[in-house]
C-alpha cells in the first residue's frame, strides 16, 4: 500500500497485517476479533478501535503482529491433543461420592 | 450489503477450473469434515477449487461492501435532517467496515489485500450488480435499506454457517450491524408514506426502481448457477439463489402492503397451494448486462473507487513516513 500514484503500481508492499484483540468489558480477557493493516503499532490501535469497536464493543484493545504468532499445526492436532482423551479421572464427574456427603 | 457468486456471463463453466488432481485420502477426509458440518480453519488442507471459489466469492462480497458505500454516500451532504445524516454516515462507515472484515477473511486463504484492490480498480472483480444503479431521490435512502440490505439479511443469515470459519465469523458480525440498517431503512419509507402525497410518490417510484434489481441480488437462477451444486456440496453456500429469493419476496411482499405501496409487478401472486408468492419473469438480459459491466453507473462507480484511491495516496505516503519517523526516534 505504498504506492503513490495508480492502482497498477503493485509493489507487493502492503501494510503489516496486525491480529486484533478486544476485552469486551472489565474482568473479561481480550479475544480474537479480526486483523488490520497498519504502518505501525499505535495506527493499528486506531484503526482496529474504528473497525472493531464502533458499537462499544470494548474496553481495551491489543494488537499483535501476524507474523508474530506462532500456530500449531492442525496436521499434529492428534498428536498433540489426544494424549488428553484417556485421562477421564482429571475430571470431577469420575470419582463417586455418596449423596450423603454435601458440598463437593 | 452482499453479492452473490458472479459469473462474467450466463452459463460461463469458468467458476470452477479444473486443477491438478488432488490427494485423493486428504479430499475424503476434507468432504467428511465438511459433511459433518465442521469449519475449515485457515492453515487446515483444502482443495485448491476450494480455496479458489472462497477468494474469488469472499472478494466479491469485500468489493460490494466498498462500492455499497458510494450511491449512500452520494446522499450524506443531502440528508433531510441531521438525524438522517447522523444515520446514513453511521451505515456508510459499517459498510466499509465489512468490507475490511471481508477482504481481512480473504487474506487468510493468501490472496493479498493489493492484489485485491487492484482487480477491483482495473475492472478484473465482480461485485453486487445492485451498486450500479444510481439513487435519483431520498426515499432511494430508504428504498436500498430496506430492500438491498433486506435481500443482502437474507444471504448472509444463511452464510453466518458457511464452511470457511473466518467467512462465518465475519458473517455473523456483519449481520448484527446489518439489522440496524434495514430497519432505519423501512423507517424511512414509513416516513415518507405517512407524508406528503409527494413524498409518497418518491417511495413507490424509489421501490418501483430498486424491487427488480433487489430480486437480480440473489444471483442467477438456479437452472443456470454452474457452481451453486459444488458450493452447496462444500457448504459454501447454504441456500440455493432461488429459496434465498423466494424467502425475500415472501417477507417483503407484506412490508410494502404495509406501506401501502405497489410491488411493481403485475404478474405477483399468492400461490396458497405452494405457500408461497409467485413473481414475473426477472429481466435476465439486464442483469447480465450489468454483471458484464453496462450498468446505468459502472463507470462513475469505479472512477470514484480510483479517484479515491489516488487522492489517498498523499495520506497513505504521510502515515508511512509518520510511523518510520517514531520507529527512529524510538530507536535513537
Amino acid at each position: 500500500m505504498n504506492d503513490n500514484s495508480s492502482s497498477n503500481d503493485k509493489t507487493g508492499a502492503d501494510w503489516p497485517l496486525w491480529e486484533v484483540f478486544v476485552r469486551s468489558k472489565g474482568g473479561l480477557a481480550h479475544r480474537h476479533a479480526g486483523s488490520v493493516h497498519a504502518a505501525d503499532a499505535r495506527m493499528a490501535i486506531e484503526a482496529a478501535r474504528d473497525t472493531y469497536t464502533r458499537r462499544m464493543e470494548g474496553v481495551s484493545l491489543w494488537v499483535v503482529p501476524s507474523a508474530a504468532i506462532t500456530a500449531s499445526d492442525p496436521g499434529e492436532a492428534a498428536a498433540l491433543f489426544e494424549p488428553a482423551a484417556d485421562k477421564v479421572y482429571r475430571h470431577p464427574t469420575f470419582y463417586a461420592i455418596p449423596d450423603a456427603v454435601k458440598h463437593m | 450489503m452482499y453479492t452473490t457468486e458472479l459469473q462474467s456471463a450466463p452459463g460461463q463453466k469458468a467458476g470452477i477450473p479444473a486443477s491438478a488432481p488432488e490427494d485423493p485420502v486428504k479430499l475424503a477426509a476434507f468432504e467428511a469434515r465438511v459433511a459433518a458440518d465442521e469449519f475449515i480453519e485457515p492453515k487446515d488442507w483444502m482443495p485448491e477449487a476450494y480455496r479458489r471459489t472462497l477468494v474469488r466469492q469472499i472478494s466479491q462480497h469485500a468489493h460490494s461492501e466498498i462500492v455499497g458505500m458510494l450511491p449512500e454516500g452520494n446522499w450524506i451532504t443531502r440528508a433531510p435532517t441531521l438525524r438522517r445524516k447522523a444515520v446514513l454516515l453511521a451505515k456508510v462507515q459499517d459498510e466499509g467496515g465489512h468490507g475490511l472484515y471481508l477482504y481481512s477473511a480473504a487474506e487468510t486463504l493468501g490472496a493479498s489485500r493489493e492484489e485485491m484492490i487492484d482487480a477491483l480498480h482495473s475492472g478484473r472483480a465482480k461485485y453486487s450488480t445492485i451498486f450500479n444503479y444510481p439513487t435519483l431521490n431520498w426515499a432511494d435512502i430508504g428504498a436500498i435499506g430496506w430492500l438491498v440490505d433486506g435481500a443482502a439479511i437474507m444471504n448472509q443469515v444463511a452464510l453466518q454457517r458457511t464452511s470457511y470459519g473466518p467467512y462465518a465469523r465475519a458473517m455473523v458480525r456483519i449481520c448484527k450491524e446489518e439489522s440496524f440498517h434495514q430497519r432505519q431503512g423501512y423507517e424511512l419509507m414509513l416516513a415518507m408514506c405517512n407524508g406528503t402525497a409527494e413524498q409518497k410518490r418518491m417511495a413507490q417510484d424509489a421501490l418501483n426502481r430498486w424491487w427488480w434489481p433487489s430480486l437480480m441480488m440473489f444471483g442467477p437462477r438456479d437452472d443456470n448457477s454452474p457452481n451453486s451444486a459444488q458450493s452447496i456440496r462444500w457448504r459454501i453456500k447454504r441456500e440455493t439463489n432461488d429459496q434465498l429469493r423466494q424467502r425475500f419476496v415472501d417477507v417483503t411482499v407484506p412490508q410494502a402492503e404495509y406501506l401501502g405501496l405497489t410491488v411493481p409487478d403485475p404478474a405477483l401472486k399468492w400461490n396458497e397451494a405452494r405457500g408461497h408468492y409467485d413473481i414475473g419473469e426477472i429481466d435476465w438480459e439486464e442483469f447480465y448486462a450489468v454483471v458484464r459491466g453496462e450498468g446505468m453507473t459502472s463507470l462513475e462507480r469505479m472512477k470514484a473507487r480510483r479517484d479515491a484511491w489516488d487522492e489517498g495516496a498523499w495520506v497513505r505516503d504521510a502515515a508511512q513516513a509518520h510511523a518510520e519517523k517514531r520507529q527512529r526516534r524510538a530507536a535513537a
